[in-house]
């Protein structure tokens, strides 16, 4: 409130700059809202689902920069939570309880459990340590998942339907799953904005950069890390349900080092730790891959330079490139 | 005289075969500055970190505000109203210097577990935080970002975060450090306005800062108090002049 009134006495200045921090995602919101309608003129199915997938990474890559650039915790196990709200999902489709209001609550306290014991024991370590614990707790559920034989172990599960929402048979329709997808993004979007502005997200920056500091003035750092932790955690957890509708397929592969790897670049190439960095680097990093895969088969040979070229010559990433050119245009109007 | 805001009794640490903390028994009543000397490795900071929370004792018992806080971690110590600085600076360098504040501001005002509403927009927490700038004259680089900051600066800062906890006890570890002649002089003005309200335990090499705020001066010579007195009775005592005021006096 006082915020907004601040706003509107100090002129416009405050206003449009606010509206230039997140200007590169809203043109990103604009572009994937006509998505499907690209998609009836040229691509078809595949482009949609290329975008969905696309938009379920950045939710991931999203939640996973609130640890590394917020918290500064580089967690190599991300992809498990993704996996974890997949298989909820999956096998409670099987199993035949397949509505969104049973499966999304259990993902949820799943991905809380999980978040909870696995973050309190990872965040006792720091550095080198955090990495290779948080990517140890990503295999064990990567081979818990493996050897699910019930529900298809090594070779996945398929799934027959899709989720119901409320009883209503909403998201067979590609169209409906693509939308909440993508409200869902702009969501977690929006979420890890203000939370990164609020108190909790102004404490867990300065652990960031001083933990002893942050300790001495009263505040339990590994609480705050904790719940950080335990957030993310449940976000990825929500875009693995979303995922295993729209793939209508889970296996292990969804919870794999690699993805969570991939997650990681995402983060590293849009910049860490900016308001749009996690988001265009997951856009950019589907993209590329998309392009360069259907050139070469030996894209990764293309893609690995390019990585490095950008991290060496855009140490702030994507988003740091587009707030320039964001910074640039406001000058120039 | 009413009772200690700090005591320590009968403390205890080493590493390995040093000696650093060698039972140590002292307190910090209301209203006082008392002042901490020794030459350099005498284990001055490693008692500090122990009465902060940051070292274990080996032995011995640490009272702050009525209870024994000896088990309890450094943000238990901050929460019941402890606030220190550390001889190295310890700021967070890449908020600005009204944020850092802010945030001590923060820890003394309710819940952090708050997910929404922006911290940078609450007055209430922005208005303690310029009072504690202003204390140390900082007011005016309100904006700057902290890791910018002069050094003497930073000193500063740290002093305006303490305060802005509204601490029932500062402990300070070399404010003074590297600081110019102009600016020690402002801090202890500054110190000497605040003892009266905030009991401070002063950890310095500046003597002239110790003679002009302390009203108790306890000596730490290899871990161990070798004396502890009024001002007057530090600077005459043959012994503390021997150990260490010798190489000042001659
Ligand atoms: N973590 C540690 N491990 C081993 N030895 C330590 C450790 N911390 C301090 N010491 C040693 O303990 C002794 C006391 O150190 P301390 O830093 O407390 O001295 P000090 O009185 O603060 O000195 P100064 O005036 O230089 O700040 C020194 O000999 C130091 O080398
Ligand atoms: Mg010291």
């Amino acid at each position: 409130m006082k915020d907004a009134l601040e706003q509107a006495t100090s002129g416009g200045g405050k206003v449009s700059r606010d509206w230039g921090a997140i200007a590169p995602a809203v043109l990103v919101f604009a572009l994937l809202a006509l998505g499907p309608l690209a998609a009836e003129a040229y691509g078809g199915a595949y482009l949609t689902s290329l975008l969905m997938r696309m938009m379920l990474l950045a939710i991931a890559a999203i939640s996973l920069d609130l640890l590394i650039g917020q918290g500064g915790m580089v967690s190599f196990g991300h992809a498990a939570f993704i996996g974890l709200g997949a298989y909820v999902a999956g096998i409670m489709i099987t199993e035949g309880a397949a509505d969104l209001a049973m499966i999304l609550p259990m993902a949820i306290v799943a991905s809380t459990v999980f978040a909870v014991v696995t973050g309190a024991i990872s965040l006792r370590t720091s550095g080198v340590y955090f990495i290779m614990i948080t990517l140890a707790f990503g295999q064990m559920l990567f081979f818990t998942a493996s050897s699910l034989s019930a529900y298809g172990g090594d070779d996945g599960l398929t799934l027959w339907e899709r989720s119901t929402v409320f009883g209503f048979d909403l998201l067979s329709s590609n169209v409906t799953l693509y939308y909440l997808i993508l409200v869902t993004l702009i969501g977690a979007y929006a979420l890890v904005g203000a939370l990164v502005g609020s108190r909790f997200g102004r404490v867990l920056r300065a652990a960031k950069e001083n933990p002893t500091r942050v300790e001495a003035l009263g505040f339990s750092v590994f609480s705050y890390r904790l719940t950080a932790y335990v957030i993310a955690g449940v976000m990825a957890g929500v875009a693995g349900v979303l995922m295993a509708n729209q793939a209508e397929f889970v296996s292990p592969s969804t919870l794999a080092w690699q993805r969570s790897g991939e997650l990681i670049i995402m983060v590293v190439l849009g910049g860490m730790g900016l308001r749009n960095g996690a988001l265009l680097g997951a856009v950019a990093l589907v993209a590329l891959e998309e392009t360069l895969s259907s050139i070469t088969h030996d894209w990764r040979l293309i893609f690995g330079p390019l990585l490095v070229l950008t991290v060496l010559y855009a140490k702030t990433g994507l988003a740091g490139v587009a707030d320039a050119w964001v910074a640039r245009l406001w000058r120039r109007a | 005289m009413s009772s200690p805001i700090l005591r320590l009794a009968g403390l205890h640490k080493s590493f390995g075969a040093l000696v650093a903390t060698d039972n140590v028994t002292l307190d910090l009543s209301p209203g006082e500055c008392h002042a901490l000397i020794g030459p350099n490795g005498a284990g001055k900071t490693t008692l500090i970190h122990q009465i902060s929370g940051v070292l274990k004792p080996d032995a011995g018992r640490i009272f702050f505000a009525e209870q024994d806080v000896t088990d309890a971690a450094p943000h238990e110590r901050a929460q019941l109203g402890m606030a220190r600085s550390f001889q190295i600076t310890s700021i967070i360098p890449g908020f600005t210097v009204l944020e850092n504040v802010a945030l001590a501001a923060q820890a003394r005002s309710g819940s952090s577990f708050r997910f929404f509403g922006r911290a940078k927009a609450e007055t209430a927490l922005n208005d303690a935080a310029i009072q504690a700038l202003t204390i140390v004259g900082l007011e005016a680089r309100r904006d700057t970002v902290a890791g910018s900051l002069s050094h003497g600066e930073k000193r500063s800062l740290e002093l305006a975060i303490a305060l802005a906890m509204a601490p029932k006890a500062l402990i300070l570890d070399e404010p003074m450090a590297g600081m110019g002649r102009e600016e020690s002089a402002r801090l202890i003005t500054t110190l000497r306005e605040l003892k009266s309200r905030v009991p401070i335990l002063l950890v310095e090499h500046d003597m002239e800062a110790v003679f002009a705020l302390a009203d108790r001066v306890s000596v730490l010579v290899y871990g161990r108090v070798i004396a502890s007195g009024a001002p007057e009775e530090i600077r005459a005592d043959p012994e503390v002049r021997s150990a260490y005021l010798g190489e000042d006096a001659a």
